[in-house]
């Protein structure tokens, strides 16, 4: 689904190395996890991938179903299948949630060569969706995360992701900022959309998200580089010792 | 006498030259001839005046005005489906056969260049009265230029709520058609009102609008001004507010090479709420300018301006407004916001608001604005799929939002909306 091989990756701005060579392979249906400490490159991944200006790909490449990802504006990734849940969900004043996202699914409806879909079955399909998320009819009219709490938006990104229904999803830290019950009805709506043809990439610095969206491969990331790879077993190592004893392993 | 104000009072002398005062209208027959005083002592705008820096007058007080071409870009006009009385000018002279009867209940309404000799008592109350009060502390030699030659325009008394809206239409078909209208609205004491004005009017338009608003009274005003690339304009409204009215305007400016919009409101009764908003789209060359001046004479009144503009390819925008408190007018609410969203490096934004207070109990504030589009809620927009243009006209129909929200009929707020979503599509291409 998603193949990343020897990515390299330098700030636009100033002349600092931020990935140096990230190889990694998500397969549909599977849930891949990425950890590591602080400042280790876990969110430049994420952006890069969908298409934030300010970084620079120095090299390696990132390819989406055999499609090269980096060589697409971030709305083409969109509609190609792959989906940001953002560590920090932006606000966006005067743009109700609703228009936005109706806006949102036809805009990759329409650049997949699929039908728009009608306003009432649009209705029909976000009503259904926002319920299970407990979003109510006052949160969808408001505009896009506008005097949401942290969970609210966290929330949202999730009904986003619920209703634009892409191939390869990649959560930045969507566990921060979450009390345990807002975790738990965002790890559910994550654990709704598992299914064999979508795979997942969840970035988070802490191992208790992993409790509720269970992955399947864990990766330590450490300097601009995956560091290790293992199963479940690796996120509970991490909760018991810390990073530090990884990452000094490894070097 | 000073040199700048002798040139001036050389420039309106040179331009009056040959002009004479329209015959029609005995009983306008003084504050026409007050009016044309008035003018001869000011002189002529200059772009050495303080309230014209910004914007150069040159053609609008050139002899001949330069020619403007309107365009249709296929949508129907602004309004068509809104109901309501049509009363249409072409080239800034009335047209009756394209105008509806000019009867509805609860108004009168008469025609400035018709109304003769007859003694229409209560619009000479008005007619060149609020005008001239207007011209302290900044002089406005074009509405006073304005009061003294306009030949056509409509009278309009209300006296009782109406079932519908005015509709002030304007045709632009001559290219070189340099058009003067001049009205008058009186709302009686606790009458509604909404007036509604569209169209490119002619290739130089000067209008002047003067609304007295008796005690309890409510205007609601509503204006789109666009389909003209090359017009010009000046237009002024005066407004005189009693005890606990409201008087409310939006305008909506798109295209035009230069569009000079003056308010000037009077608070002169307690708890009067007066709002103004305006949103201007410009590209290209364009040049947009409110100028707005809100007197506050009376205890626990408010005001509100609220003007968006959205500049590219070296459009040019413009915000003077002011707010001036008097000694008396105790515990006034005066706030005023003027922001410009600027789509290139190339077009320009100046503001000058300013506040004159000499009451103590009072709450004012302004605040100015210039910026380009958030590049986080657009990246934002983009993730989700929403193609680069039109993340950036939702972006900028949400800066705009605010001004537009000043529009108190939901439906005339869509049809602005809708209006302004046009341009932008169009835009895109």
């Amino acid at each position: 689904m998603l193949e990343i091989k020897g990515l390299e990756v330098k700030l636009e701005e100033e002349d600092k190395q931020i990935l140096k060579g990230v190889d990694l392979s998500v397969e549909a249906g599977k849930v891949h996890a990425i950890m590591g400490p602080n400042g280790s490159g876990k969110s430049t991944l994420s952006y890069v991938l969908s298409g934030k200006d300010g970084y620079e790909v120095t090299a390696g490449s990132a390819e989406l179903e055999g499609a090269d990802l980096l060589d697409m504006e971030p709305e083409e990734r969109a509609a190609a299948g792959l989906f940001l849940a953002f560590q920090y969900p932006v606000e966006i004043p005067g743009v109700g949630n609703m228009t936005f996202l109706r806006t949102a699914v036809n805009a990759q409806r329409k650049a997949r060569g699929q039908e728009e879909l009608s306003a009432t079955e649009f209705l029909k399909d976000i009503r259904a969706k926002a319920k299970d998320l407990k979003i109510d009819a006052e949160m969808l009219k408001r505009p896009v995360n506008v005097g949401f709490s942290g969970g609210e938006k966290k929330r949202n990104e999730i009904l986003q992701m619920a209703m634009l229904e892409p191939k390869m999803c990649i959560l930045d830290e969507t566990d921060s900022g979450l009390d345990v019950d807002a975790m738990k009805l965002v790890a559910d709506g994550v654990n709704a959309l598992r299914e064999a043809g979508r795979g997942f990439l969840v970035i988070t610095h802490y191992q208790r998200l992993l409790d509720h969206i269970k992955p399947d491969v864990v990766h330590i990331m450490s300097d601009g580089r995956i560091v290790k790879t293992g199963g479940p077993e690796l996120a509970l190592e991490v909760e018991n010792n810390g990073y530090a004893d990884i990452v000094s392993e490894v070097a | 006498m000073n040199a700048l104000r002798q040139a001036k009072q050389e420039a309106a002398a040179s331009l009056l030259d040959g002009a004479t005062l329209p015959e029609a209208g005995g009983w306008s027959r003084a504050a026409r001839e007050d009016a044309l005083a008035r003018l001869r002592a000011m002189g002529l705008p200059s772009k050495r005046d303080e309230y014209w820096k910004f914007t150069d007058p040159g053609t609008l007080t050139a002899r001949e005005a330069p020619k403007a071409v309107t365009f249709d870009h296929g949508e129907p006009p602004v309004f068509d489906a809104i109901d309501r009385l049509k009363i249409v000018f072409v080239d800034g002279v009335f047209d009756a056969e394209a105008s509806d009867d000019l009867s509805l209940e609860g108004i009168e309404i008469a025609r400035l260049a018709e109304t003769g000799s007859a003694d229409i008592h209560w619009a000479g109350d008005v007619y060149g009265r609020l005008e001239a009060r207007g011209q302290s502390p900044v002089e406005r030699p074009l509405a006073a230029l304005n009061t003294a030659l306009a030949h056509d325009g409509v009278l309009i008394r209300v006296s009782k709520t109406p079932s519908r809206p005015v509709s002030l239409i304007y045709h632009h078909k001559d290219d070189s058609s340099d058009a003067m209208l001049h009205h008058v609205v009186k709302l009686e004491k606790g009458a509604s009102f909404t007036l509604l004005e569209n169209g490119p009017a002619a290739a130089r338009f000067n209008k002047c609008l003067e609304v007295d608003v008796a005690d309890g009274a409510a205007f609601h005003h509503v204006r789109a001004q666009g389909r003209d690339h090359e017009r010009r304009a000046i237009t002024h409204m005066f407004a005189r507010l009693g005890e606990e009215s409201t008087f409310k305007s939006f305008t909506l400016t798109v295209n035009g090479k230069l569009t000079r919009n003056e308010c000037i409101i009077e608070l002169t009764g307690d708890n009067a709420v007066a709002h103004v908003a305006g949103a201007a789209l410009g590209d290209g060359d364009f040049v947009h300018d409110d100028t707005v001046f809100i007197t506050h004479d009376a205890e626990d009144c408010e005001s509100r301006q609220v003007f968006k503009k959205v500049l590219r390819n070296g459009a040019t925008g413009v915000f003077q407004g002011k707010i001036l408190v008097q000694p008396d007018a105790q515990r006034t609410d005066g706030y005023q916001k003027s922001q410009s969203l600027l789509l290139d490096g190339d077009s320009q934004f100046l503001a000058k608001p300013e506040l004159e207070i000499y009451a103590d109990d009072v709450a004012c504030s302004h605040g100015s604005t210039s910026g380009a589009i958030d590049e986080e809620a657009l990246f934002y927009l983009r993730a989700r799929g929403i193609p680069e243009g039109t993340a950036t006209d939702f972006l900028t129909l949400a800066f705009l939002a605010e001004a537009v929200e000043e529009i108190e009929d939901e439906t005339l707020a869509e049809e602005i909306r809708g209006r302004l979503e046009g341009w932008l599509a169009r835009r895109r291409g």
